[in-house]
């Protein structure tokens, strides 16, 4: 009875394994920044390079951190879907345009709406290094203490903002 | 030839300190460029991959040793960015099962061999075996 169940049972496992493998996709990297305090930086704002956004005005409500670029398709598809949450989520977003042309970054967002709160400018990606950032669209859920809570990689979209976000900004709790 | 190769696509100036030079031409063969996940980021032309051969680069000037720069990217990008990832528990399955594969094969094996030992040897020749 073993010798045939045995090689069966294997082959069985094997299979299963090969079907959950199959289902996960290779390009999510899970960041191991999730659970930890946000990086520090300070970065130009785009609106005025006189002043800085910087880790301190994230701090004190739960707030989403959006890694853009007019380059980036991707960010152009979640576009709509960001501008919805800033007007009816009640959680503020924070941008980081990722080495962009300014210029083409104000435009989009005069002709497409701006869902920002303020958009630091990382032109030379330093930022994006230090929050492990690998391709945009990234959101970010920074909790009131300061913490990832969670990274999204791949377009915002509502189901992402209802099934991932939400859970995560109740359990985080109102601001303390 | 493969340094030819990695200097068309790494066009910054050599370090002028040919051992930091070695250093960080070694780090950037041992990390995987993130965007396109199967090559180095010595072997990537994706703007990350050289944001990432910038950022190490300065360190490795800096004097920072290869084990600081290797912490420093693991902390932002997790094990996956190493092509060999260091040993801890969270890798140590990736480690071992191998190991532990051939072990079980290694068992089954020789569980297989000392069964057939015991048997008579087959004759090639039809008829009744050779008396022992």
């Amino acid at each position: 009875m073993w010798r045939f169940l045995l090689p069966i049972g294997i082959f069985a496992l094997l299979v299963a394994v090969f079907v959950v493998g199959l289902g996960k996709d290779p390009t999510l990297v899970p960041s191991p920044l999730v659970g930890k305090p946000a990086p520090e930086f300070t970065l130009p704002r785009l609106d005025d390079p006189g002043q800085t956004i910087s880790r301190g005005d994230l701090l004190g409500k739960t707030s989403l951190v959006n890694v853009w670029g007019t380059w980036c398709s991707g960010c152009r598809q979640e576009h709509e879907t960001l501008v919805a949450l800033s007007k009816d989520s009640g959680v503020p977003i924070y941008g980081i345009n990722w080495k962009d042309d300014q210029a083409l970054a104000r435009q989009w967002l005069a002709t497409l709406g701006n869902p920002y709160v303020a958009v630091g400018v990382d032109e030379e990606g330093r930022t994006a290094i230090d929050w492990g950032v690998y391709g945009a669209p990234e959101t970010f859920l920074i909790g009131p203490d300061g913490t990832v809570l969670y990274k999204h990689i791949a377009p915002m979209t509502l189901d992402v903002w209802r099934e991932e976000f939400l859970p995560r900004i109740a359990a985080a709790g109102a601001p303390r | 030839m493969a340094g030819r190769i990695a200097v068309a696509i790494d066009t910054d100036p050599k370090l002028a300190d040919p051992v930091q030079q070695a250093t960080y031409e070694q780090l950037t063969r041992e990390v995987r460029c993130l965007v396109c996940q199967n090559q180095t980021i010595a072997d990537s032309s994706a703007p990350l991959a050289a944001d990432l051969r910038r950022e190490i680069r300065e360190m490795v000037q800096a004097g920072r040793s290869e084990e600081e720069i290797k912490t420093f990217l693991l902390d932002r990008y997790g094990d996956f960015v190493l092509y060999k990832p260091q040993f801890k528990s969270s890798t140590a399955a990736l480690w071992l099962a191998p190991l532990l594969l051939l072990l079980i094969g290694g068992l089954g094996l020789s569980r297989i061999i000392k069964r057939r030992a015991g048997l008579p040897v087959p004759d090639d020749e039809d008829g009744p075996p050779a008396a022992a």
